[in-house]
């Protein structure tokens, strides 16, 4: 039986996005505010998730060619070597780099070497989200 | 300030990473594999030896001040097991490509090894004790992926049990390290060896100490809560096997043993007199297991639990004989489990069997195997000049210079039941009438026997070799016993 989810569908479409934007914000709200890596992940990821309910894991696959597996081993780089870094400066591991910058339409900005860390968090929890739901999804 | 007490943890997580990329790539899984191992074996090397001319090397993360920081604490008893934890994942690895099947192989295995040693080797290292759980869990995930690894029937059902008791102790270990912050405000371990004798309230101590007990009891498999370890362990492949009795115990082992020496010192009358009782029935539990059963690899894995209640028996003592016997008895137990349970895996292969009732006759036809599990077997028993012969005179010793003179009279006869229990492999699959057995391809098995036999030979060389290792094991044991040592590696870097 084919129930009708046009609704949910259309809902969908629009509030993707929604999520979509409000973990880059979360994302990059990190650090000094709640927020960051971890969080962000987890909120796309479940923007992946409403997509797979409103739609089907096969035709999510189609728009997102992503093998996730990979995606959790390449964050886990990025942030191993975000970390590693302190050992070429000789300094702690894990201690990180920050300073101000001015950039044009942002003002005054302090950069991190944190948020390299931060996006390898990201794809790692977004990664390992992924498999897992997709993996008991899969599973019938 | 030395980095390099993080290589043998950091190496190991970004040859795992590395191995995710390309699962079924075959030769290139098992020769990174190999090449992350190999790697993390020469920075253990080199920080062996920094430890061992510049003493306890500490680094704060994250350049904080050091109790508000993670520390990372490498002195000479946890680089002496991570040094051995890392030969024998080395050995067990060589083993692995002929034994686990080239499907394991490209469904992640040798990621989850590395994650495995990642865990082990930080657990060994850290100097926070909520970072030793963080380290724990890291490697209790690679050992659930490890232990339901191929999806086997039974090995799907012990590993919910394995699952659940696992879960059940870290949410207890996470609520002592709860209860410990609120008495004392602090989770660095050389802050807490400060922090603890300046308080008064004993008695809230003590609980503390002994829920702790209960933590790494669960983990280190003591009596009475070693209950899940026989079942779990006898479900997934021998090379993973291997890992799990070389090194998980032996993490479980290595917290009681640092806790019970650096911080929990405050009221040994009752701590320490209650883990020597443990200990000594943790022995007699375990020979009870040793003995009871026909299969091989239950043999074995009962005789894990025998030297958890050895060497805790050991540290119980806290004097130089007892902490110097542990350490050093806890080294032999990692390569000469890894090396039994080796041995005992060719024996499978060849009988296509565990049960020992369906062996025999295995000298004639494979003498240079026989005689290798015979040295093997003497050397987990402790007759001199073998591995296990040093350590045990010394724990034996501090049971005499102690108060428990009895525990040691308890390990003495065990032994002579550990010995019991490990010949009777000998006597039922290498005596007798030989049975009928399939033909194994020559170049099959040298290379499972070459692994093995190299893994029994370091043994007997640590045996042999004992006084050359002394001064290292004394190292290791002056720290443990002076707590000021490492505490002052830590809090004034």
């Amino acid at each position: 039986m084919r129930t009708n989810d046009v609704m949910l569908q259309t809902a969908t479409k629009v509030v993707t996005f929604i999520i979509l934007m409000f973990a880059v914000h979360i994302f990059f709200a990190g650090h000094y505010t709640p927020g960051g890596g971890f969080v962000g992940g987890l909120l796309t990821a479940s923007a992946i998730v409403l997509l797979m309910l409103a739609f089907d894991i096969p035709t999510i696959k189609k728009i997102l060619p992503i093998n996730y597996v990979v995606l959790t081993a390449v964050g886990l780089l990025i942030a191993i070597a975000t970390a590693s870094a302190s050992i070429v400066f000789d300094v702690p591991f894990f201690t990180h780099a920050y300073d101000y910058f001015d950039l044009p339409l942002f003002g005054e900005t302090s950069l991190h070497s944190a948020l390299l860390f931060d996006i390898g968090v990201y794809l790692v929890v977004v990664g390992v989200t992924m498999t897992i739901i997709q993996t008991i999804g899969e599973d019938e | 300030m030395s980095n390099l007490v993080l290589f043998p943890v950091v190496i190991p997580l970004i040859f795992a990473a590395i191995l995710m990329l390309f699962p079924k790539k075959l030769h290139m899984q098992r020769a990174v594999a190999i090449a992350g191992v190999a790697a993390t074996l020469a920075s253990a090397f080199m920080l062996f030896s920094k430890v061992n001319s510049d003493g306890v090397q500490a680094v704060t993360l994250g350049s904080w001040p050091a109790p508000f920081g993670i520390s990372m604490v490498s002195d000479m008893f946890s680089v002496l097991l991570v040094l051995s934890s890392t030969i024998v994942t080395l050995f067990v690895l060589f083993y692995s490509i002929p034994t686990i099947g080239v499907k394991r192989e490209q469904s992640f295995y040798y990621p989850a090894v590395l994650f495995l040693m990642t865990g082990v080797n930080g657990a060994f290292t850290t100097g926070d004790i909520f970072n030793l759980f963080v380290f724990i869990e890291v490697l209790l995930m690679a050992s659930y992926a490890l232990i339901v690894h191929g999806g086997e029937k039974p090995q799907l059902r012990e590993s919910i049990k394995y699952l659940l008791v696992n879960i059940i102790s870290s949410a207890l270990f996470v609520s002592a390290v709860a209860y410990l912050y609120s008495v004392t405000g602090t989770l660095n371990m050389a802050d807490l060896a400060v922090k603890i004798p300046q308080i008064e309230a004993v008695g809230i101590l003590t609980v503390i100490a002994v829920l702790f007990l209960v933590v790494f009891g669960f983990k280190a498999a003591i009596f009475p809560l070693y209950f899940w370890l026989p079942g779990s362990y006898f479900a997934p492949p021998m090379a993973i096997l291997a890992l799990f009795g070389a090194l998980l115990t032996k993490v479980g082992v290595y917290a009681i043993m640092r806790t019970y020496t650096l911080f929990f010192t405050m009221n040994t009358g009752f701590t320490h007199e209650l883990l020597a009782i443990i200990a000594i029935l943790t022995i007699l539990a375990g020979c009870v297991g040793a003995l009871a059963y026909f299969d091989v690899k239950k043999i074995i894995i009962y005789n894990i639990i025998i030297a958890v209640g050895v060497i805790l028996f050991g540290i119980s003592q806290m004097n130089a004989a007892g902490v110097e016997g542990s350490i050093f008895y806890l080294v032999h137990d990692m390569l000469i489990k890894a090396a039994l349970f080796l041995l005992v895996g060719i024996l499978t292969v060849i009988f296509g069997t565990s049960d020992l009732r369906k062996m025999g006759g295995l000298i004639k036809s494979y003498p240079v195997f026989g005689w290798t599990f015979l040295v093997a077997a003497f050397g987990l028993a402790g007759i001199p000049p073998l591995s296990g012969f040093p350590g045990k005179l010394l724990i034996v010793q501090g049971g005499f210079e102690g108060t428990h003179f009895w525990g040691s009279l308890v390990i003495l006869a065990t032994s002579l039941l550990v010995l019991l229990s490990v010949v009777r492999i000998f006597i039922y699959a290498f005596w007798g009438e030989p049975v009928k057995i399939a033909t194994i391809d020559r170049k099959h098995y040298l290379s499972m026997f070459v692994p093995t036999a190299i893994l029994v030979a370091l043994t007997v060389f640590l045996g042999a070799g004992a006084e050359l290792f002394m001064p290292f094991i004394s190292d290791a044991g002056e720290v443990l016993l002076n707590p000021s040592l490492y505490i002052d590696a830590v809090l004034k870097e």
